[in-house]
């Protein structure tokens, strides 16, 4: 019977660290495969190049990962006053009936489709963008836009949680004293809820820069350091996605190596996670 | 501050918040609407149980909804056990030591990975090393992978609410660790199970990346796990990037859309009725 137990608890063990274990195949697999070509190009010329042009052999990166990441910005900036103005009003506002609209709402946003959204994005957003504000449509505005719906939920549903864990007592003292409910809310709510708002922002930051499906459809694919918010651009995902099918040798090792770039972001987001749940403020996990 | 401007900007501030909500909502039924309005027109019995024909501009879809249906039952059928079998671990038997440590870290990490590294992972490992081509397995075993860490996470909270008088009631009469963890901890869990089950489900059904990467893009009906498959998902994105068929493209996406909204709404039915009994958060 005891040696039954110590059985089952090792395969028990062996499911809860399958999850380390891919994550570290991931790296293994991603990492032997990209950086071959980055030696060769010379680290400098891969992540400062000007120039992606698979045709002629040319593996700059820079156009592409500034593409992630003004399109990643663009997206917060866009979604972070809705999100967090949406979770205030689902934690501390909104009555009981209007929350149970909203949540199952966001739950339905965050279930759609990333292709969806894209073809949404494609149908829409880039034709309106051509028609009133001009330029080829497919652009850095279309990719936040489009981003921004899609990071919503993360970040509504997270901030709502860590701002529902603010004890009671101390809104209750804020309202005692005579503060406004929205005093309330910007003096004490949300200095409280800090931690769970960056980690929500941070997880935002991470499902934009990681997305594929719905930027690949509105970002117009041309590897150029964007001038301004009506020109295409060319992200890391949509070069990945879109190049894959036809990309052999050479090209194909230089899309392991973007991959790389894009793991070490999502690395460093998930480190300023770990970071921020330390100096929680209220406490709470996340 | 006078009070008079204390209650305007409280007034304003509140506004505000109303404005972003019904926003949020008016967002979500333009989009869903507009898939549906656009798309619900082409759905018809021969949408969905023809195949595609004149170089895929007209006729249904019925490969690529056996595709994503195959897809989701072998990923569910790999992921399920190893993530609960996690999530026991996590829940019950891991006392924050380092183990417990380095699967947190490697189970969020993993949650954070955007798909598409999942599809290049999966091309290197199961398409390439494993030598199992652009075909039905290596897709589900990439997206297996994908779905892990969300069914671990949701099984591990639903596990970690069992109320610990049942599991003292149950070792009380004499039963070993494992037959309270078998027969009673899991089932009174089963609920919030499911519900990481169906989360990973509508993951599933919903991911395109991966399976650009891996799984071949033919669409026609698999006859074995390594024959190549388009799901709707790559079909939906085929038909409108190459521009094929837009009506197609909608009436795909409208089909994966009220399949996705289907899941959700029944996780949510099952989540709720789960809280209401235990009493706790989930």
């Amino acid at each position: 019977m005891r040696i039954g137990e110590k059985i089952i608890e090792s395969g028990l063990t062996v499911c809860a660290l399958s999850s380390v274990l891919i994550i570290l195949l991931i790296f293994f697999f991603i990492i032997t495969n990209g950086l071959p070509i980055i030696l060769k190009e010379g680290l400098t010329n891969f992540i400062f190049g000007n120039e992606w042009n698979p045709d002629f052999n040319i593996y700059g990166a820079f156009p592409l990962i500034v593409a992630s990441f003004v399109v990643t910005v663009l997206s917060l900036i866009i979604a972070l006053p809705f999100g967090i103005g949406c979770s205030i009003l689902i934690a501390e506002v909104a009555p009981v009936w209007v929350r149970n609209i909203l949540r199952p709402a966001i739950d339905m946003l965050a279930g759609i489709p990333s292709i969806l959204y894209g073809l949404f994005g494609l149908v829409i957003i880039v034709p309106l963008i051509m028609a009133y504000l001009g330029g080829p449509g497919q652009s850095v505005l279309a990719c936040g836009l489009v981003l921004s719906v899609m990071i919503l939920p993360t970040i509504i549903s997270i901030s709502e949680d860590s701002m529902r864990s603010v004890p009671r007592e101390l809104r209750e003292g804020s309202l005692a004293i005579g503060a406004t409910k929205w005093q309330m809310i910007t003096g004490i709510v949300v200095p409280a809820a800090m931690s769970g708002i960056v980690t929500s922002i941070v997880l935002a930051m991470g499902r934009a820069i990681g997305e594929t499906m719905a930027v690949i459809m509105v970002c117009g694919g041309v590897a150029k350091i964007p001038s301004s918010l009506l020109s295409p651009v060319y992200p890391i995902t949509a070069v990945i996605a879109s190049e894959w099918g036809y990309a052999s040798g050479d090209h194909q090792a230089a899309l392991f190596a973007i991959g790389i770039v894009l793991l070490i972001f999502i690395m460093i987001l998930n480190l300023i996670i770990l970071i921020s749940k330390r100096y929680s403020i209220s406490g709470n996990k996340v | 501050m006078p009070a008079t401007r204390r209650y305007t900007i409280n007034t304003i501030g509140i506004s505000f918040l109303w404005l972003c909500g019904i926003l949020t909502v008016i967002v979500l039924l333009l989009i869903a609407g507009y898939i549906l309005f656009n798309g619900l027109g082409a759905i018809n019995w021969d949408f969905l149980t023809q195949p595609p024909k004149d170089n895929e501009k007209a006729g249904g879809i019925y490969p690529t909804i056996v595709a994503t249906l195959y897809i989701t039952i072998i990923a569910l059928v790999v992921a399920t056990p190893l993530s609960v079998g996690g999530a026991v671990y996590m829940a019950e038997y891991a006392k924050d030591n380092y183990i417990a440590k380095l699967v947190r870290f490697g189970a969020d990490s993993l949650a954070g990975i955007p798909s598409i590294m999942f599809g290049l992972f999966g091309y290197l490992l199961f398409v390439y090393t494993l030598g199992l081509k652009f075909s039905l397995i290596s897709g589900s075993l990439a997206v297996a992978f994908m779905v892990l860490p969300i069914i671990l996470r949701v099984s591990e909270e639903a596990i970690k609410v069992v109320p610990e008088t049942y599991k003292h009631g149950s070792l009380a009469l004499g039963s070993t660790k494992w037959q309270t963890i078998w027969k009673v901890v899991l089932p009174t869990a089963l609920p919030g199970i499911v519900t990481g089950v169906i989360l990973g489900m509508g993951r599933i059904v919903g991911e395109t990346a991966v399976f650009l990467l891996t799984t071949g893009g033919v669409a026609k009906v698999p006859t074995s796990l390594l024959d190549p498959v388009r799901p709707m998902t790559v079909h939906a994105y085929l038909l409108a990037s190459e521009n094929l068929s837009l009506k197609n493209a909608f009436g795909t996406g409208a089909t994966l859309l009220l399949i996705v909204l289907a899941i959700t709404l029944t996780s949510n039915y099952i989540t709720r009725r789960y809280m209401a009994k235990m009493g706790g958060k989930l």
